[in-house]
């Protein structure tokens, strides 16, 4: 089976890049093995409290939160990418796994396809 | 042996998402810069690229992006112009391909 990395490298709001990018995940994820990796300010969809709603936009980051059921567990995102923005993990709406920049080249290696937001 | 990645970018060299792309392109790898991207082949950013041309990473410009932008006299050496059909032949002979934009 065909192994897709989805990179999401955008933060939310200013752009609809992070909202298309987790349905396609979640879609992707019914056919095929799926990760996430969140890098840049990609991280800033994750983080807690978003309230949207006077944008007249959803606040789609509780949509992560149903990633697991989608059977998507493999979450990460760049250490350095969190210390740049003086975030931490538990800053976070679901847990992800923090890799340094050899571990992410590591990781996209090892994958089929590549599919960045 | 780790799979070899096909990383592009096609953005101004200004883009903070150049640094990202180049973060992550390993020894194996290859970078392909095209649309606005070529730019970063020229005098002004091509220091940027330096490490990755000394650890003998190939750098491709696309031709007709550096041509519609009047670069063909101006880049730095060390960066290989192909044509769409060797951009095709890249994408075939590398395992994975990442989109930087």
């Amino acid at each position: 089976m065909k192994r897709i990395l989805f990179v999401q490298s955008r933060a939310p709001y200013g752009t609809l890049s992070g909202q298309e990018g987790l349905d396609a995940l979640l879609m992707g994820s019914a056919f095929v093995e799926c990760a996430l990796l969140f890098l840049g300010d990609g991280i800033y969809q994750l983080l807690s409290n978003q309230d949207a709603a006077a944008l007249g936009l959803k606040d789609y980051s509780v949509s992560f939160g149903a990633l697991k059921d989608y059977g998507v567990q493999n979450l990460y995102c760049s250490e350095s990418d969190l210390q740049h923005r003086v975030l931490e993990t538990d800053d976070l709406v679901i847990p992800v796994t923090a890799l340094d920049d050899a571990a992410i080249r590591e990781l996209m290696a090892s994958h089929d396809v590549i599919l960045s937001f | 042996m780790a799979a070899k990645i096909l990383h592009t970018f096609n953005k101004s060299p200004i883009s903070p998402v150049l640094d990202s792309c180049l973060r992550f392109t390993g020894e194996d790898d290859a970078l392909v810069l095209l649309e606005d991207g070529v730019y970063t082949a020229t005098a002004a950013w091509g220091v940027k690229l330096d490490e990755l041309i000394d650890a003998g990473v190939p750098v491709y410009v696309i031709k007709i992006d550096v041509d519609a932008r009047g670069l063909a006299n101006r880049l730095i050496e060390d960066v290989q112009v192909i044509e769409y059909d060797g951009f095709v032949d890249l994408c075939a002979n590398y395992e994975v391909v990442k989109s930087w934009f």
